[in-house]
């Protein structure tokens, strides 16, 4: 294990930190709030910090794939602490635990809160909860990586263990270029969504908030009413921008290159065919079992949409309380929740590319059955699935059970309703935010114990970096010298 | 630039570790995944998984966009499809590694004819070091520029030297030698010397100069570089029918002890002034009966590692002068470097390097246009080959008046197929190639070793 090149990263990770406390800060200084100190002594400790860690470069500077994981499951916790550290600096909440589950929340782009009344919470701590998700969504390191002359292709471990999907495939032969190209296609969209929403009459500070919290597909909003007080419009950008921050973003890419075929693959297809179907039944299921809530169908249509978009995509935002609705919708939700977005997007679940791999797999081993001489192969886009690929969504499927089923268990110990209990974890594990019962979207997370508030922030952590980063970091074999 | 390396073995690693180390974008192909991976984890480059002589994985490789694609997979008909295919698509040049002598001979055709850029055969390239290193036995080193024409040799000046003692400027006038004096490096440190520089014994004295004259040289100043008169080579492979070649025309006996009685009546029927004897090299009894100890050289190219590594430490136990061990597997070699063995050849180093130079000697539109680099006296002193581009400010000026920095000095001026000494009147054409000799001081450039101040 190679610690001192883990510390000097580190270091690196915490003088970022100092630069992205400083959007914060700058929103203090506009609305002249006393949080300004507060963000400025954090300035100062992270920077400080990162000098003193990134004083000596280490002499070796070689990661293995065992150093890519804790560095980035360490990265994650520290951002984790350091954001909690604000929260309690700035007077927003004086538990720890609180601080540290909301801004987990925040840089895993959960959007799940302890705060009840986010409207009384200071401007430019609202700016802080949203920007966290706006640099969690597509990775810390990456960000990192793109700007930071690290050498080597040792980053790519980094990547790897950062970026969410089954497979990373990097865009052009360097993996500096390509964390840049990355992150000038997430700031292009980000800008997009923040120029329409300006011309749909928003105020300048809440459309950052929203494209912010948008883009990393958070869901932290600035209203006690998340998004139902906007307009219709407004909601709709919102709801088409959803859908785009869940897509590869390596699709994008392959767009600029006008090469629409290959940009919009089988899993981008399964993705919008997926939001249709959810759409298509909710919108019907609401029409036909909730027609006084709704004016006509097509506001039932516009809430439907919203609502899975929100949720597949893992942001969490909402315009009505989807806890009233009808049975058929909410399990359709949490259908979706568990889905999640495309791999390399910003959004969390399970991701739609593993899910094809694991139908595919499901059907060639029913062929095998009938047909035990069969020789098939799962191919996904024409081109074959690797061995090596298979083998490692199923078990990323075995471990989300046993890592979703052991916290349910944990919580469980609270008297709380089974429903309630389980979209908790549903929510925290898949990034999403809210759930249903005591968590749904009206309320928060507030009531649970600061032991469930915990595992709470473990299942946000491991799940957007896809739960091995956070397992290897606290299995006790990864530290042992043979 | 954008480079597509297409097979993914020993060679394919090091041209991609060693290109992307200079700042190039790499893309490798290979159809066996584990290499693919295996490769792009380990550097910062790209990977694609498929047939590299298919125009559907050329593009997915970027053949449109790249500037040059190096095919080295192991089969010659496989690297001269890809080839071909790189061609017609993009607007890239290509380089083949080429092993079977029946297409080698056809070299300069596919160069010419079939546009491809260069044409590397590694067991001719391995031939070639082989044979510079049995021409000057006792030299310490031997580098060469442009193709041979040009070497840089270092040496440790006899006692009994006419050079002791002397200057240089009156030691240049006494011999008139067309060579010149690069380094010399003693206990104090390595010297860039200047005409009132004396000689002394045990000096460490690097030369440049052409192959004919670098010998002429060293008996005018009394080395006692006794030739290598014969040879004894292990292994009948495609490197030793280049070197049967090569040393018949060098005038150096070969004689070779191979296992296989069919290679051994190949070799014996195409090489007639070579002494051909069957019989397994492993047997010690088969080393001593022939009396391989009485030959001046020892050159063990065996295919297997570690039966060469044996057999050269056998050698140099029996005394042989001159040791040479052919080595195939390029991992391990610091723990090899701390054996007693003479000189090591990496034929598959030696295909990587020459193609980096070849690629390095067309980036010279763009900044760095420097096509070798040695390192002299353990890297303080840096040998340089340049070619000058048309705009280059060293051009078109006698190079009296050119300005230096301080310990720089040309070494050679390469014009097309001659190598001409430079004296103070002598001037750089576009085109050239200049050996450029620098202390302290890496120029990546030519104009780096000029003196800002004009």
């Amino acid at each position: 294990m190679n610690y001192s090149m883990i510390k000097y990263t580190l270091g690196w990770l915490l003088m970022f930190m100092g630069v992205f406390f400083t959007v914060p800060l700058i929103t203090a200084a506009i609305y002249w709030e006393p949080a300004f100190f507060s963000f400025l002594i954090m300035i100062a400790i992270s920077v400080g910090l990162g000098l003193l860690m990134t004083l000596k470069k280490p002499k070796n500077s070689t990661l293995y794939a065992k150093e890519g994981f804790v560095i980035v499951s360490a990265s994650w916790i520290l951002l984790s602490l350091f954001g909690a550290l604000a929260f309690i600096l700035s007077g927003a909440t004086t538990s720890f635990v609180d601080a540290l589950f909301e801004s987990a929340s925040g840089f895993t782009t959960t959007g799940a809160s302890i705060f009840g009344d986010v409207e009384s919470l200071p401007r430019s701590v609202l700016m802080w909860r949203s920007f966290s998700h706006w640099i969690g969504g597509m990775g810390v390191l990456v960000f990192i990586m793109a700007f930071l002359p690290l050498s080597g292709g040792q980053n790519m471990h980094i990547m790897r263990a950062e970026s969410p999907g089954p497979e990373v495939s990097k865009l052009v032969p360097r993996v500096k270029k390509t964390a840049l190209i990355l992150y000038v296609i997430y700031f292009m969209l980000t800008f997009i969504m923040f120029a329409l929403l300006l011309f749909f009459d928003m105020d300048v500070f809440e459309a950052i908030n929203t494209a912010f919290s948008t883009a990393g597909t958070g869901g932290f909003g600035f209203r006690n009413d998340s998004c139902a007080s906007f307009t219709a419009a407004q909601q709709i950008v919102i709801t088409v921008f959803m859908l785009l921050f869940s897509i590869n973003f390596n699709s994008y890419y392959l767009v600029l290159r006008l090469k629409f075929k290959d940009a919009l693959n089988s899993e981008v297809r399964a993705f919008l065919l997926i939001v249709a179907v959810a759409v298509g039944i909710i919108t019907a299921d609401l029409w036909i079992n909730l027609t006084t809530e709704f004016d006509s169908v097509w506001e039932a249509l516009r809430h439907a949409a919203f609502t899975v978009s929100s949720l597949i995509s893992t942001t969490g935002f909402s315009t009505v309380d989807f806890n009233l609705w009808p049975a058929l919708s909410q399990t359709m939700l949490v259908i979706v929740m568990f889905i999640g977005a495309c791999a390399g997007s910003t959004g969390g679940g399970i991701k739609v590319s593993r899910i094809l791999i694991l139908f595919k797999g499901m059907s060639r081993e029913l062929r095998t059955i009938v047909h035990p001489r069969q020789v098939k192969k799962i191919t996904i886009d024409g081109k074959p699935v690797d061995r090596e690929v298979t083998r490692s969504v199923n078990a990323y499927i075995t471990t989300f059970i046993v890592v979703f089923t052991l916290s349910l268990l944990a919580i469980s110990f609270e008297e709380k309703d089974l429903i309630t209990n389980f979209t908790a974890v549903t929510a925290t594990i898949n990034n999403v935010g809210p759930g249903l019962g005591g968590v749904g979207p009206t309320s928060n997370f507030a009531d649970f114990t600061a032991f469930s508030k915990l595992v709470f922030t473990f299942d946000m952590l491991a799940g957007r970096l896809e739960l091995f980063p956070m397992l290897i970091l606290f299995s006790p074999s990864t530290y042992k010298r043979t | 630039m954008d480079i597509i390396i297409v097979g993914c073995g020993k060679v394919g690693e090091v041209l991609a570790a060693e290109l992307n180390e200079e700042g190039n974008n790499i893309t490798v192909v290979d159809e066996v995944a584990e290499k693919v991976k295996h490769i792009a984890t380990k550097y910062d480059i790209m990977g694609v998984i498929g047939n590299g002589a298919t125009h559907r994985v050329q593009k997915e490789a970027g053949v449109g966009s790249a500037d040059l694609l190096i095919a080295v997979t192991g089969s010659d008909e496989l690297n001269l499809l890809c080839c071909l295919m790189a061609k017609k698509s993009g607007k890239c040049q290509a380089i083949a590694r080429i092993k079977n002598p029946d297409y080698a001979k056809d070299a300069a055709y596919l160069r010419d004819e079939l546009g491809l850029a260069m044409v590397i055969n590694p067991e001719q390239a391995a031939a070639e070091e082989i044979t510079r290193i049995l021409k000057f036995p006792s030299a310490l080193k031997v580098e060469t520029f442009s193709r041979g024409r040009v070497e840089l040799m270092t040496f440790r000046l006899p006692e009994n030297s006419t050079l002791v003692g002397q200057t240089l400027r009156d030691a240049m006038i006494k011999l008139k030698s067309n060579v010149l004096v690069c380094t010399v490096e003693r206990a104090d440190g390595a010297h860039i010397p200047k005409g009132d520089f004396t000689f002394a014994e045990r000096d460490i004295v690097s030369i440049i100069a052409s192959p004919r004259s670098a010998s002429d040289f060293l008996t005018k100043i009394n080395y006692k570089s006794e030739p290598i008169r014969n040879v004894s080579i292990i292994g009948g492979g495609s490197i030793t029918h280049y070197l049967c070649e090569l040393l018949g025309k060098a005038g150096i006996k070969a004689r070779i002890i191979e296992k296989d009685v069919e290679v051994c009546n190949e070799l014996a029927t195409k090489f007639g002034d070579v002494s051909v004897i069957c019989g397994d090299p492993t047997d010690e009894d088969v080393l001593r009966e022939e009396r391989v100890s009485a030959s001046d050289a020892f050159v063990a190219l065996t295919s297997i590692d570690e039966e060469n590594i044996l057999l050269s430490l056998f050698a140099k136990n029996q005394g042989n002068r001159k040791v040479i061990t052919k080595i195939n597997r390029i991992e391990y070699d610091d723990v090899i470097s701390k054996l007693d063995l003479d000189s090591i050849i990496y034929p598959k180093h030696l295909t990587a390097n020459t193609i980096v130079r070849y690629v390095r000697s067309n980036q010279n539109t763009l900044g760095s246009n420097m096509v070798t680099l040695y390192n002299l006296n353990r890297g303080e002193v840096e040998v340089a080959e340049f070619s000058i581009g048309e705009n280059s400010p060293v051009t078109g000026v006698p190079l009296s008046k050119l300005c230096f920095k301080s310990d720089v000095l040309v070494g050679a001026i390469i014009r097309g197929r001659q190598m001409i000494v430079p004296r103070g009147s002598a001037i750089i054409l576009p085109g050239d190639s200049v050996v450029t000799v620098t202390k302290n001081l890496s120029p990546r450039d030519i104009s780096d070793i000029l003196d800002e101040v004009l």
